[in-house]
């Protein structure tokens, strides 16, 4: 074979396999597009069906037999309140949990089972906490199936997501800070306190709003406790009505969320109910999305703005 | 004044009471657990009380709720490992094309552009995902296959594996990124173009850490609830073939949480039976996957 031939047969060889690259970056780019496409198809879709539904009757109104008169009043209210109880257990006790894993957690036998089921109650299926509920607090604790009860519930389920948050942006700050601190002469709580919380706030909020988000949207363990799928009153408010409601009585009352009234209206075989289950469905996309994209957007200027 | 460098006894005191507290916080976590385990044991243990081990691990019937009751799990169990399977051959695929796209081929920019928009992906509630089962991507399905029933593991399958799309590419794509990067210049250095050194070099250095993503993601479509709940059907037939009707082990949960059946009966026991099944699954498959993935991560 003459060299010429050689060559020429090496540089066929070497654009068949340039070729190849290039098919392979197009079908990546597809596959990746086809996530983007479904996520805008979805909502395009949603938004189509659900539109002639949206006003603002939509949001005033409670749950009614009748499909063109049926809102989401006490749906997000509920949600609202559920995800308020959520809030206020899930992020202290998440945050002193990662703190105390990052900042005083001992390398020893303890720490590592602490370690090793935080990381498997991440992956515990969320219907499963619906079943601890229905069995802990619904019934042994006696609390029924109210607000406090599914704010507990989505509370100890996004707890995970809180904690391994808050832990990834806690040990992004160097050790040299806690050490300049300490050369001063601060205590350990000292230390987190005035400098290692204040300089995390950024990564540990994003990690709350990813973690609400993702409760918001929970559907499963609620309905496992037995929240009820049609209410048409709302949570007394404290001190209102007659008698007069006590400070915390909503938080004992029945209460249904957005996902649930959006579950109910779909399972319904008449189709002008399927619309309000458009329509229910943008109002939730709209708000996990939206909290989604601000905890991305934090993590993003974050991660721009500080060098250490 | 002799005293100012003596330990002070009150801060110390508190420093030791926070770091109690906090302490707490994190054991929560294992109370959590212990709280799972013994709930799901103490309610299925009155179950079994009344039904034998064996026949629920053996008998091919689930009609909890009948007058002629029959207490065999299969029929649950199958349906779904038969919509995981689904999910899977849906997100394996396209969940590792991505994985190694990111990882081996695409641009600083695409990456930081594309990636926020797979976490969306992630972040959409699975109720809505439900509704995408059953009126979109079902009638798409009866378009190509003529006779499909409205409810069928199929259409369900195919959308909890849109979902666990973005899980299993950012796990999988993390294992490639941990593959040194003198690997892949000792491969472009023997003349390899990019797609050979991704699909003959990283990928299989990568292969554990890869491999524990499918377990994962398989894991996260086994506890999947809302999607099959609305889609997939509700009768618990015993059947491996994914164009029918079957109800999985979270769609029972959910039919029977949502009807009004009495505390300590026995339907109320079933589902606490159901969900130790649905636990113990994932718990297998979840320790496998993070034993997988610690094991990649000492290699380097």
């Amino acid at each position: 074979m003459s060299e010429p031939q050689k060559v020429k047969q090496i540089r066929a060889l070497i654009r068949r396999l340039k070729f190849n690259d290039y098919i392979f970056s197009l079908v990546g780019l597809v596959c990746m597009m086809l996530g983007v496409i479904t996520l805008l198809g979805l909502f395009i879709n949603l938004l189509m069906d659900g539109l002639e539904r949206l006003n603002y009757d939509f949001f005033t109104s409670f749950p009614s037999r009748r499909a063109a008169q049926a809102g989401i009043l006490s749906a997000w209210v509920g949600s609202v309140l559920v995800m308020l109880v959520t809030a206020l257990i899930a992020i202290p006790l998440g945050v002193a949990a990662a703190i105390y894993m990052e900042e005083y957690a001992p390398k020893n036998l303890l720490t590592t089972i602490i370690e090793i089921n935080i990381s498997n109650l991440a992956g515990v299926p969320s219907i499963i906490y619906g079943l601890l509920a229905l069995g802990l607090f619904v019934y042994q604790l006696d609390l029924g199936q109210s607000i406090l009860s599914a704010g507990l519930t989505l509370a100890l389920l996004i707890l995970p997501i809180i904690i391994v948050a808050t832990r990834e942006s806690l040990r992004t700050i160097p050790r040299e800070i806690r050490e300049a601190a300490y050369a001063l002469g601060a205590t350990r709580w000292q230390v987190v306190s005035d400098h290692v919380i204040p300089y995390s706030k950024g990564g540990i909020l994003t990690g709350v709003i990813i973690g609400l988000a993702r409760a918001i949207g929970e559907t499963a363990p609620i309905i496992t406790i037995g929240a009820l799928t049609f209410i048409a009153f709302l949570p007394p408010a404290p001190f209102s009505g007659d008698p007069p409601a006590g400070m915390f009585d909503w938080m004992f009352a029945p209460f249904t969320v957005l996902p649930i009234q959006m579950f109910n209206w779909v399972s319904r075989p008449e189709e002008a109910f399927l619309i309000n289950a458009a329509a229910a469905g943008v109002v939730i996309i709209v708000m996990t999305l939206a909290m989604n994209a601000v905890a991305i957007y934090l993590r993003y200027r974050i991660r721009k703005n500080i060098k250490w | 004044m002799k005293n100012s460098l003596h330990k002070n006894p009150w801060r110390h005191a508190r420093e030791r009471l926070i770091e109690a507290v906090l302490f707490l916080a994190a054991f929560s976590a294992v109370l959590i657990t212990v709280a799972i385990v013994a709930i799901l044991f103490y309610e299925s243990l009155t179950f079994f009380k009344h039904v034998s081990i064996v026949e629920f691990l053996t008998s091919t019937v689930w009609t909890p709720l009948f007058e002629d009751a029959h207490y065999g799990v299969l029929p649950l169990v199958a349906g779904t490992l038969v919509t995981s399977a689904v999910a899977l051959l849906v997100a394996i695929p396209i969940g590792t094309i991505i994985a190694i796209y990111l990882s081996e081929f695409a641009p600083h920019k695409v990456r930081e552009i594309v990636k926020p928009f797979l976490e969306l992906l992630a972040g959409v509630p699975t109720v809505v995902y439900g509704y995408f089962a059953l009126l979109i991507v079902t009638p798409m399905l009866q378009m190509v296959m003529p006779g499909l029933n409205g409810f069928n593991m199929l259409g369900p399958g195919i959308v909890i594996g849109i979902m666990i799309v973005p899980y299993v590419s950012s796990v999988s794509e993390d294992a490639m990124r941990a593959v040194p990067m003198s690997l892949r210049e000792g491969s472009y250095a023997m003349g390899a173009t990019r797609f050979q050194t991704a699909l003959k070099v990283v990928t299989p250095s990568a292969i554990s850490g890869i491999a524990a993503a499918y377990i994962l993601g398989m894991s996260r479509a086994i506890g999947e609830t809302m999607v099959v709940a609305i889609a997939a059907g509700q009768q618990p037939t015993f059947t491996w073939d994914p164009r029918d009707s079957a109800a999985t082990i979270t769609a029972y949960i959910v039919q029977v949480a949502l009807g009004d059946l009495p505390h300590g009966s026995i339907g109320y026991q079933s589902i606490f039976a159901a969900g130790l099944v649905l636990f113990l699954m994932t718990l297998a498959f979840n320790v496998l996957g993070q034993m997988i993935r610690a094991r990649y991560r000492e290699h380097y």
